[in-house]
């Protein structure tokens, strides 16, 4: 891919939606962390989850935070879509919800949290 | 033949991509870069990272709903062979229920993160293409996120093949589901 072009002013686009979808991809990802946890520390809502039985909650926590994140995109994508935003900041945010979902996910911070 | 489908189809695929994507995303991040891809390299980048999106979610997918039955399935009373019930073996000596209890409970999550991440990487750069290269913050995250999701993949994709050794997800013909879980 060396072949390079200059980027004519035509294609400038505000920041926003960019913003959206990387705020929206931390959000999906702290929620999935935060599902993940809840399922694994309470059996109702464990039960809850498992909304197909072969794969058990693992099924209801990642649908959830799909539609979590899928609905948090769209929201975002409509506010900010024609303006620019402070993307450090909004990827400053991002990057922590996107640790905060690492780290739920994480057994041994799970069972720390949960007392085990 | 699902497992091998599933972790070295689609999954070895998809960790594969990843040196491509994060060596081009960084290589249009680098402080200094003179210039954007051309139209068609940058339209072959996009279909590599559209590319890169279905095999995220084929991996994921196919794992939770077609191997994990597998995993998870608990023997008849009286089963004292437990090669076909891959949990209940992890879980039936001290020496490798870790594998279970730390291996398939980080990867069986942790995993969706990789998805989740690159459909916003493949986004972000299908809707900006040439003009990323003037949204330097957008692209600084896209690269982390991208980075993300490849140490979400490697984590996955490492403990599969640990537990699939330890384990193995043999399939057979009827699922005996575990009640109340």
């Amino acid at each position: 891919m060396a072949n390079t072009q200059h980027i004519p002013a035509s294609e400038d686009l505000p920041n926003g939606p960019g913003a959206a979808a990387i705020l929206a991809a931390g959000i999906g990802s702290a929620v999935l962390g935060l599902f993940a946890l809840l399922g694994d520390a309470f059996s109702g809502i464990g039960k809850f989850f498992s909304f197909y039985n072969p794969t058990g909650p693992l099924s209801g926590v990642t649908i959830s935070a799909i539609v979590i994140w899928l609905a948090a995109w769209y929201v975002l994508d409509k506010k900010w879509s024609a303006r620019d935003v402070n993307v450090g900041r909004v990827s400053a945010v991002a990057f922590v919800l996107l640790a905060i979902g690492f780290a739920l996910t994480f057994p041994p911070i799970m069972d720390l949290l949960q007392g085990k | 033949m699902v497992t091998v489908f599933h972790g070295m189809g689609f999954g070895a695929l998809f960790m594969l991509a990843f040196t491509g994507a994060i060596a081009e995303i960084y290589r249009m991040s680098a402080p200094g870069a003179p210039a954007v891809p051309s139209q068609r390299d940058q339209t072959m980048l996009r279909l590599y990272l559209v590319g890169m999106v279905v095999l995220a979610w084929a991996t994921v997918l196919s794992g939770a709903y077609l191997v994990y039955p597998w995993y998870r399935a608990i023997p008849p009373a009286g089963t004292t062979d437990l090669s076909a019930y891959p949990q209940k073996l992890l879980m039936s000596s001290p020496n490798t229920i870790g594998w279970h209890d730390l291996g398939m409970e980080w990867k069986e999550h942790v995993a969706w993160i990789a998805p989740i991440a690159m459909t916003m990487v493949a986004y972000v750069y299908t809707k900006y293409r040439a003009s990323l290269a003037k949204h330097r913050d957008l692209r600084k995250a896209v690269l982390i996120f991208t980075v993300a999701a490849f140490i979400a993949t490697g984590v996955a994709g490492m403990f599969g093949a640990f537990l699939n050794k330890y384990a193995p997800v043999r399939g057979g013909e009827t699922i005996q589901l575990i009640k109340g879980e």
